[in-house]
């Protein structure tokens, strides 16, 4: 038996190689993603290790709460002075500080040198041979006063030759400054998209804003003490806004941030990975269940034989897992080349990965082989039950059909009531109160499944009027072939709705996403419109949501024409025992913004002054705030000062620039180290004016990471990030409807295979090649429409119930968008028609009428 | 020369014979219900003799499939029952019947129904690998002898004639020594000079190996080498004749407008 199950399946390589298919791609996803994360986690681990790699010990400054990051704060600084005492220390055999930051270069063309989304470190370098150093000169000498030392890749990519002036800028405006040399990071081979750019330490101090400030301190100990020790003896000198840690697990620290990136990054992959596994699931269940109608009569044979139910069951799914361990070894390699792609592909667009050569971990073997194969056999599992229900009679009587199973009258009752239940999980994981984040996402999950399968089985129901619908322009485009083809569809409703079902889902979830971010693009332009008051321009970071200095801002106040700045900065600080956003506002503010105050008026925005904050309802409510409500807040320096409630606003749909809690720009300079704008907002005499908008670039050019932009700009700006990470989920989505279009290929193969004898009767009666071809696309689009409207049906309703629960996004149907989809779905009709069609049209008359 | 025997009386038929492989008792079969039903077999009972080709002769839509189907417990009389080698198999579950199928029946079929991926030798021992058993060398090499395939052993159903495809059947149907084969024309497909070759082969299977069979057959050849035949015309057994020569058959048939 195990013999016949091996044999049937060579006996049919071409269908269980394209069955197989539906898999491979799954499973190359999930090695992939983790191939890809891996190897990026070691490439940035090693980096971090290198950094650390001479220091024993490393001392910081501390803040007084853990920081998020990229909000444009960091810990303070620290005195110098602290040096000179740890050097003293008896234990420590060298020990140097440095300052570090965002330094930018700026490219001959004047604008800021960004290659994606990669950090430009900026750090001074106390000497080349400091032990310290993880960087070696390729060219040139250490930087002196004054000068640069920039990294390899960069100054190729740039074009920039030792001697020449670069400008650089970091906290103030730019700085010119010689380039004395060029460097290389440690072992990496490539550090990714980052640009470095080392100084000595009173130029760094001056570029980043830190006159006689340290960031750092790296000790190393003389050979033979303990780190124990050696950190003993530092922590007894340490004032009380720092802290020390050992190499490594400073090493660790500064790795924290980007870890966090990796495991997110990795589990956004492999969530789309499942959802590609879970079509493939469909399609496999599909296309065996094809198969073993089409062996109905080879199966009864060996019924005849003497083979048991059991038997048969385990020859099925014998047969499924010799063909998931194939699918998976083939897309657990296949994943290998796809990271290696995707390095490739994000090196050119420019966003450039640490690369330090591909990792390829057991656990990735684990996971891709054992997820390939529990996804086949399950997938199996329905088949295989269906094939023991095979009568041995069936050996003799043609077309004889199998026995439906005990629970088949149940079976619309069960897939309402599945698709139902689903429903309820979802509305219960969306409004149930009380659910943590796991609790919620596992119910929406759990959810999503069973309507998936719900509508799925249920949609049996809709093929017949579906096909009947979306088939009517195939017979007046088609003619005798397209009416054939509208028959055909709807011959089998069983295989059409399965078939249809695998496209379904990955429909359903690009209209999901298309519908909320439709939502959240209606929702934010709205509320830009209704903030923006009167101001003529917003400056922001050329990527949109950097924060950028203070200094820009002080410029700008300065251009001729210009009225007035309001500055939105933005931080974090503790409250109640949660960390939380804060901004800071300047009284200019209150001229440019428009507000929906619940209590209190614009006029807050002027008159917070030394101790005065506002919140939004939401906070307010949770915290029981009203006017006159003290707030304590702690600042990350560690300094507490209590803020008391002036206003209390209702933020729109879309959101606001404000976090919960807001104060004036000047309380908050005081607490904060260099404090960042977010955003500023520039009034000028005459409005929008192409001399204005001049004006501005002209004080801009020192602030090369800095635009500006009028009100539809900016939205257009602010959105088209979000499009960026749109049309990602949209590629990523794409895979599934690529797993689906396989799974249509599939089951017109198989179909193609069965009719045979009947395409070679058509044939002999006349229809032409030509007619084939057409009557076997028809049959596929037809096909593809069917779970294209069931699946943007259902991604409309999942959206709807999605929107019900956020509040920031209102409901919105992108009508355009949704006829695209529908439009692809054709294409992908057609495209999955091809071969199949092919071999339709390539069948030989005589032969396929004797075809038994 | 021909001697015709009734059919036995109800008093005879109460209890299977001793020494009958197959008993029959009263069987019937409607398909359908209402205005379209048929009656397909309309009180049946017979026995097959150990040891002895019986062979099934009628017209078309006669019956003799529907009945053989219920012999072999394919399928299910609406009434009646059936004994093989012992046992009353209307009661019988999947797997009791599936071990029946195992020990004591095996079938020739009209279109062969060879596994096409498994070789001529592979599709030969397939019952008893089924069954898990280990297939004895010598039988094989024997029965392979006999099925006259010697030199085609590791080839494919499609890379075999329909003679010999059927050669490979026959092989299959005997491999495990099953107490009873029931073959429905096994001719039906073959043209005249292969078909004889056929009954040969399954008259040796007889001689030779005293192997038990009932065979549905249109030609009057069969006669010549049937130890029995029974005729059967609208579900019911007209005749039945015990060393019948061809020609009778065909003047037989004939009568009964087959
Ligand atoms: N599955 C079935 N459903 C309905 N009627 C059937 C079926 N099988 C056979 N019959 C009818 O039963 C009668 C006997 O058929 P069958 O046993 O196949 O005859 P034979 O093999 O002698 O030609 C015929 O009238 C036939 O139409
Ligand atoms: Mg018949």
């Amino acid at each position: 038996m195990t013999k016949f199950a091996l044999r049937a399946l060579l006996g049919r390589k071409l269908r269980t190689a394209l069955t197989a298919f539906a898999i491979v791609l799954g499973v190359a996803t999930v090695s992939g993603t983790y191939v890809l994360t891996d190897s990026i986690d070691k490439a940035f681990g090693s980096i971090f290790t290198d950094s650390r790699k001479g220091s024993d010990a490393v001392i910081s400054g501390k803040s007084a709460f853990k920081l998020g990051d990229g909000m444009g704060v960091s810990a303070p600084a620290f005195d110098q002075g602290l040096l000179e005492k740890v050097r003293a220390l008896p234990e420590v055999a060298e020990a140097d500080g440095s300052v570090n930051g965002e330094a930018q270069l700026i490219g001959k063309d004047g604008k800021a040198i960004v290659y994606g989304g990669a950090p430009n470190l900026g750090f001074s370098i106390a000497r080349g041979a400091s032990p310290f150093n993880p960087l070696s000169l390729v060219a040139g000498s250490w930087p002196g006063k004054n000068e640069v030392v920039i990294d390899k890749s960069t100054a190729r990519k740039e074009h920039f030759t030792i001697g020449q002036n670069i400008r650089v800028q970091a906290v103030g405006p730019v700085q010119q400054l010689k380039l004395s040399g060029i460097v290389k990071f440690g072992s990496v081979g490539t550090i990714g998209g980052a640009t470095l750019a080392g100084f000595d330490l009173p130029t760094a101090q001056s570029l980043f804003g830190k006159p006689g400030k340290l960031d750092e301190i790296a000790v190393a100990s003389k050979s033979g003490v303990p780190t124990t020790r050696l950190l003993g003896q530092v922590r007894g000198i340490l004032p009380k806004d720092t802290e020390v840690r050992t190499g490594q697990a400073q090493a660790h620290e500064d790795g924290r941030d980007t870890n966090q990136f990796i495991s997110f990054l990795q589990k956004f992959l492999l969530g789309f990975a499942g959802v590609a596994l879970f079509v493939g699931s469909f399609v496999i269940a599909n296309s065996l269940s094809i198969t073993i109608a089409q062996r109905t009569r080879e199966l009864a044979t060996l019924r005849t034989l003497g083979a048991s139910r059991r038997q048969v069951l385990r020859s099925i799914i014998l047969e499924a897992l010799v063909m998931g361990i194939f699918a998976a070894t083939v897309g657990l390699f296949a994943g290998l080349a796809l990271a290696k792609g995707l390095f490739k592909l994000f090196d050119a667009v420019g966003f450039t990965l640490p690369n330090n050569g591909l990792t390829f971990e057991t656990r990735t073997v684990v996971v891709s082989l054992l997820v390939g194969i529990v996804v086949t056999l399950l997938a199996s599992l329905r088949p295989a039950m269906r094939a023991t229900r095979v009568p041995p009679i069936a050996a003799v009587r043609e077309g004889a059909t199998l026995p439906d199973s005990r629970f088949a009258r149940y079976r619309s009752t069960a897939s309402v009531l599945l698709a139902a239940l689903g429903f309820a999980a979802l509305l219960w994981g969306l409004f149930a109160p009380g659910l943590g984040t796991t609790g919620v996402l596992l119910f929406m999950l759990g959810g999503a499944l069973l309507v998936f399968f719900g509508i799925a089985l249920l949609s049996v129901k809709l093929v017949p009027p579906l096909a009947g619908a979306l088939g009517w322009p195939a017979t007046k485009i088609g003619g005798s072939a397209g009416a054939l083809a509208r028959e055909n569809s709807q011959r089998n409703p069983q295989r059409t709705a399965s078939t249809a079902s695998a496209l379904m889902i990955g429909l359903a979830l690009v209209t999901l996403v298309s519908m909320l971010a439709a939502g959240i693009i209606t929702s934010f332009k709205t509320s830009v419109v209704k903030i923006w008051k009167n101001a003529d321009y917003a400056i922001t970071a050329q990527n949109n949501f950097s924060p950028i200095p203070v200094a820009a801002a002080d410029a700008i106040a300065k251009t001729p024409g210009v009225i007035s700045v309001g500055n939105v900065r933005a931080g974090e600080t503790r409250a109640f025992g949660k960390t939380i956003n804060t901004t800071a506002v300047n009284p200019a503010t209150t001229r440019m913004f428009s507000l929906d105050w619940k209590e209190g008026s614009g006029a807050v925005l002027a008159t917070l002054g030394e101790d005065g904050a506002f919140v939004d309802k939401g906070y307010a409510k949770s915290h029981g705030l009203e006017v006159g409500s003290p707030v304590p807040l702690t600042f990350p320096d560690g300094s507490k000062e209590l803020f008391y409630v002036k206003g209390i606003f209702a933020p729109p749909t879309g959101g606001s620039p404000f976090g919960p809690v807001t104060i004036s720009a000047a309380s908050f300079d005081r607490h904060v180290d260099r404090p960042q704008n977010l955003y500023s907002f520039v009034l000028m005499n005459g409005g929008q004016t192409t001399a204005n908008e001049a004006a501005l670039d002209r004080t801009l050019r020192s602030f090369p990471n800095t635009k500006a932009a009028t009100r539809q700009k900016f939205i257009d700006n602010q959105i088209s990030g979000l499009k960026s990470v749109l049309n990602i989920l949209y590629v990523l989505l794409a895979l599934s409807v690529v797993v689906s279009l396989f799974g249509i290929v599939n089951t017109l193969v198989l179909t193609v295979f069965e009719r045979t004898r009947e395409i070679g009767m058509l044939r002999a009666i006349g229809m032409t090649r030509r007619q084939i071809r057409r009557m076997v696309r028809h049959e596929s689009v037809i096909t593809a429409l069917i779970g294209a409207v069931i699946g943007i049906a259902l991604g409309i309703v999942l959206a709807a119930l999605l929107i019900a629960r956020v509040d920031f996004i209102v409901l919105s149907v992108p009508v355009g968008q949704l006829i695209i989809f529908g439009i692809a779905a054709i294409f992908v009709g057609i495209l999955a028609a091809i071969f199949p069609a092919r071999r339709a049209a390539r069948l030989n008359v005589l032969q396929a009428l004797q075809y038994e | 020369m021909s001697e015709t025997v009734a059919a036995p009386t109800a008093s005879e038929a109460r209890a299977p014979s001793a020494g009958a492989v197959v008993s029959a008792r009263d069987l019937t079969r409607r398909y359908g219900e209402g205005d379209t039903a048929v009656d397909a077999l309309r009180g049946i009972s017979l026995d097959v003799p150990k040891g002895q080709l019986t062979a099934v002769m009628g017209p078309s839509g006669s019956g003799k499939s529907t009945l053989m189907h219920i012999l072999a417990g394919l399928d299910k009389p609406t009434s009646g029952e059936v004994t093989i080698a012992g046992t009353e198999i209307s009661k019988l579950n999947d797997s009791d019947l599936t071990k029946l199928r195992r020990e004591h029946i095996g079938f020739i079929f009209q279109f062969f129904n060879l596994l096409p991926m498994l070789t001529a030798e592979e599709n030969v021992v397939l019952p008893l690998s089924i069954a898990g058993e280990k297939p004895e060398k010598a039988w094989v090499d024997e029965l392979i002898e006999k099925i006259g395939l010697s030199d085609r052993r590791k080839h494919r159903p499609s890379e075999l004639s329909g003679g010999q495809q059927q050669r490979v059947a026959i092989g299959r149907a005997l491999v495990s020594r099953p107490s009873i084969i029931f073959a429905d024309e096994p001719t039906g497909n073959l043209d005249s000079k292969t078909s004889g070759e056929i009954l040969e082969l399954l008259n040796r299977s007889v001689q030779e190996l005293e192997q038990t069979i009932v065979m549905v057959t249109h030609e009057s050849r069969a006669a010549a080498i049937a130890d029995r035949v029974l005729f059967l015309a609208d579900g019911v057994i007209v005749r039945e004749s015990k060393d019948i020569s061809a020609q009778d058959v065909v003047t037989a048939m004939d009568e009964l407008g087959g």
